[in-house]
């Protein structure tokens, strides 16, 4: 590997992992850095070491899919330069700001893959920021990781794939699931099987879930808009609305969800151009099949650059290693060119599933205009739908960042990551403009909090010498 | 198609010195047509560290200091909100004698602005702020100087201008502009062609640019201010708070957040910048040194801007030497938040008058500039509507 060639990897969930893999088999040494103590990501996250789970219980139906990409990281420690519970917390001239254990120091990179990863899609709910209301993946955390559940008698509610994953598995775990309640309807899940059929056994573990939620007497309601968490110091009921009228149901816990969004801040502080993407209604970095972004040496792979699943994101991480080593000369091969070309298809065929899914399990149309203006947007900066509404017409604002400037909306310790969606919906629905009129958040630095306390080392630490 | 419209005055830059200047001549009954590029109040304007403040400011801008507080004490009546304007005092710390020597003779020198500035020594800077550390000797306060919001108030100072009837036309860039010895001609693409006999030239740290275009360049640079944001923590700063000699600065926003400012950081174009990760390091380091109590605080978000700086550190406001009709109000030095409500007023009293009942001779574009020939100091008749 020579000197001045030095791949960094951001994330090591199946993307990072396997981009990692592909790297290390054609003679290099990449950097991989991730936030979490232990690798996987976030839907192979393993629990800390010493706990006794097996991943048959963790994982369930995935645990194959997921001993085979823990594993390859195992085999491949020796070989990569791995960089645990480390922040990226800036990017700037070719190097990376990382924070770890309170002290900040700078990596180098030549070449950079971006596998960041997504967050919930947060559409917030009246009562949504009650205490024991967790987003779908906040409560999937909790389980995987520390092996608890966010309540005992748990609602789960929005929309998505994961909707039905977690509350399988938080009854399969012991708690008692007293409702599912879907956004989408049967009649969006029919007319998406032609698209979902693509991947039959992808539709045929959906189904599964379902089913198996069913037989063990789990109530799961669709077309539902939800009203409203209930409780004070903690939620004890879940209230909705269908065609049969309103329902309460009482709870001591609820998971909420819409989705999945992508985490594109890095992206964006290294200038990285973005398109808008109608299916996610979301502004994405750009990339090519290969996932080259706009910048050259940077690539982008799996979920955080646009939600495709954790299959897919094992893919695109290979192939935008595969790009990486083209692009070097590393390997050109054609058996490297083969092996990218069934890989591209293999996406190709996943953007079909994908739309299966956004039909399946659509974006509520309506949830802007039902929003009242008292629902919270920004937790952290406690900003209302009605603040925004009334700032964007007093104001005459069409532009999400100086709604931001205006409101403090996406201002607080998420900059946006959480309200962001939610804020430009209402940003839209008020302006009346098509959601990519409002344009997107600026990324700043730093991508999540960093303390005054960091020691900071600015000397760069040498590219790894050749093996 | 091309719209074209006339007025007695047009104004480059939606910045608080350009909108306050719309206010003013719409007040004085001038019709005025103010351009933005972007959004009023997007870039150094609503971006700035939010400072009010008198104290520090040489001599010879007290004058229009004065003027502003003025206005600032005003501000609600006049923009239709409060900005989140507090006259919190200014607290300027002295870390060795010969900075608090430096806030001695500021202190003696400016005795007759009306500033009313005390000195405190170490003893009564603990006694009265005890999150101070231990670094600071001694300090000035200047008990009405404050902060506010600058991105609420310099959008609002646009807004005021429009709801009283100027013509404010955001994201508007100007391609050119000439002037045929009586009027200006400013061409926006194949939007727009302005004529009027006046031009206010409030283009910040880009109004070098027109000042070139009519023979009088300026050696203005740009430099790039860090300000940075912790999470909202309970209220314990009840002032502003500077540094003599530099350093940081630091206030607290009434939803609680820290915004401190210091170091530079770098552009990323002619129009963006962007916190270093040296200059991050700095304000995290300066922080602590000065209020320990913020180590186990987060900075959440850091942001930077571009500011216009000529080598005096010194604006230029007032008539061009060059070109008959052309005033200037630029060059702030990161420091226009607190005077740009009086330069606007200043500039809107150049068009009626002819001149200015507060000083500004200190800032008169001719420090820099021979030009070719001089005019009469009389512009051309402008007619109030």
């Amino acid at each position: 590997m020579s000197a001045d060639l030095q791949p960094v990897i951001v994330g090591a969930g199946p993307a990072g992992i396997r981009a990692a893999e592909t790297l290390v088999r054609h003679g290099l040494k990449p950097v991989v850095i991730d936030e979490a103590p232990r690798w996987g990501g976030q839907i192979y996250r393993q629990p800390p070491a010493i706990f006794q789970r097996t991943r048959q219980t963790l994982y369930g139906l995935d645990a194959k899919a997921a001993a085979a990409v823990l594993n390859t990281m195992t085999t491949l420690l020796p070989h990569i330069n791995y960089r645990n519970d480390t922040l990226v917390w800036n990017a700037e001239g070719g190097q990376l700001d990382l924070l770890h254990q309170n002290q900040s120091s700078t990596q180098p990179y030549s070449h950079l893959i971006l596998s960041t990863g997504a967050t919930d899609r947060v559409l917030p709910f009246p009562g949504w920021t009650t205490p024991g209301v967790f987003t779908l993946g906040g409560a999937q955390v909790a389980l995987k990781y520390q092996g608890c559940a966010i309540g005992s008698r748990v609602v789960f509610v929005g929309t998505g794939p994961l909707l039905y994953l977690i509350a399988y598995q938080y009854a399969k775990a012991g708690a008692k699931v007293v409702a599912v309640l879907d956004t989408a309807t049967l009649l969006d899940q029919i007319a998406a099987l032609p698209d979902l059929m693509v991947a039959p056994r992808l539709l045929a573990r959906g189904m599964y879930y379902v089913a198996w939620l069913r037989a063990h007497g789990v109530p799961l309601h669709g077309g539902i808009q939800p009203l409203g968490a209930v409780g004070d110091d903690r939620v004890d009921a879940m209230r909705w609305r269908d065609s049969r009228g309103e329902h309460e149901i009482t709870c001591d816990a609820i998971g909420f969800g819409h989705a999945l969004r992508s985490e594109t801040q890095l992206a964006d502080i290294l200038g990285c151009r973005f398109e808008f993407n109608v299916l996610q209604r979301a502004w994405l970095p750009v990339h090519d099949a290969a996932g080259r972004a706009s910048v050259p040496g940077v690539y982008l792979a799996g979920d955080g650059a646009g939600i495709m699943g954790a299959q897919a994101a094992e893919w695109a991480g290979e192939r935008a290693a595969l790009a990486l080593l083209a692009d070097t000369d590393q390997a050109s091969a054609p058996a490297q060119r083969a092996r990218a070309n069934k890989l591209e298809k293999a996406l190709g065929r996943t953007q079909r599933f994908r739309r299966g899914l956004e039909r399946a399990f659509p974006f509520p149309p309506t949830w802007a205009e039902q929003a009242s203006d008292s629902l919270v947007v920004c937790r952290c900066e406690d900003v209302t739908a009605g603040d925004l509404r009334t700032s964007a017409a007093a104001m005459g604002t069409t532009d999400i960042n100086r709604l931001k400037a205006l409101t403090r909306v996406g201002m607080g310790r998420c900059q946006g990551r959480m309200c962001g969606v939610a804020a430009c919906e209402i940003l839209a629905q008020s302006s009346g403009q098509p959601l990519q009129a409002v344009g997107r958040l600026r990324g700043q630095a730093p991508v999540k909090p960093i303390p005054f306390a960091m020691t900071c080392t600015t000397s760069p630490t040498k590219p790894e010498a050749a093996r | 198609m091309t719209e074209h419209c006339a007025c007695d005055v047009a104004i480059l830059g939606g910045g608080i010195v350009g909108a306050s200047a719309a206010l003013a001549l719409r007040r004085m009954g001038f019709s005025v047509t103010l351009l933005e590029r972007d959004l009023c109040g997007s870039r150094s304007s609503g971006v700035n560290y939010g400072g009010v403040r008198r104290q520090g400011r040489p001599l010879t801008q007290l004058p229009l200091a004065q003027r502003a507080h003025g206005i600032w004490t005003r501000l609600t009546e006049l923009i239709g909100i409060d900005g989140e304007y507090v006259q919190s005092g200014h607290l300027k710390l002295a870390r060795s004698a010969s900075d608090l020597a430096a806030l001695e003779a500021y202190f003696e020198h400016s005795a007759g602005f009306g500033m009313d500035l005390q000195m405190l020594d170490a003893k009564a800077l603990r006694q009265r702020f005890p999150w101070l550390g231990e670094r600071a000797i001694g300090g000035s306060l200047c008990p009405q100087d404050g902060h506010a919001n600058p991105r609420l108030v310099s959008p609002a100072f646009a807004k005021a201008a429009a709801a009283m009837g100027a013509d404010i036309r955001e994201q508007m860039p100007v391609d050119e502009v000439a002037h045929d010895g009586e009027h200006f001609t400013l061409t926006c693409s194949q939007r727009l062609v302005l004529r009027a006999p006046y031009l206010l030239n409030c283009a910040g740290a880009w109004a070098g640019h027109i000042a070139a275009r009519f023979n009088e360049a300026v050696p203005m640079v740009s430099s790039h201010p860090v300000i940075a944001v912790t999470e909202p923590l309970p209220m314990f700063m009840t002032l502003s708070l500077g540094v003599e000699g530099g350093g940081i600065y630091a206030r607290q926003a009434p939803r609680g957040n820290c915004v401190i400012g210091g170091s530079q950081g770098y552009a990323l174009d002619d129009q963006r910048a962007r916190p270093s990760r040296e200059a991050i390091a700095l304000v995290l380091e300066r922080t602590v040194e000065l209020m320990p109590e913020l180590r186990h605080a987060h900075l959440i978000r850091t942001w930077s801007g571009t500011e216009g700086y000529l080598p005096d550190r010194e604006p230029v406001i007032g008539l061009s030497r060059t070109t008959p009709g052309l005033i200037h109000g630029f060059g702030f030095a990161g420091a226009g938040f607190q005077i740009g409500p009086a330069v606007g007023e200043v500039l809107a009293e150049l068009v009626r008058d002819g001149a200015s009942t507060t000083p500004i001779q200190a800032f008169s574009i001719a420090r820099f500039t021979t030009p070719p020939q001089v005019f009469s100091s009389v512009p051309p008749s402008a007619t109030s509507t």
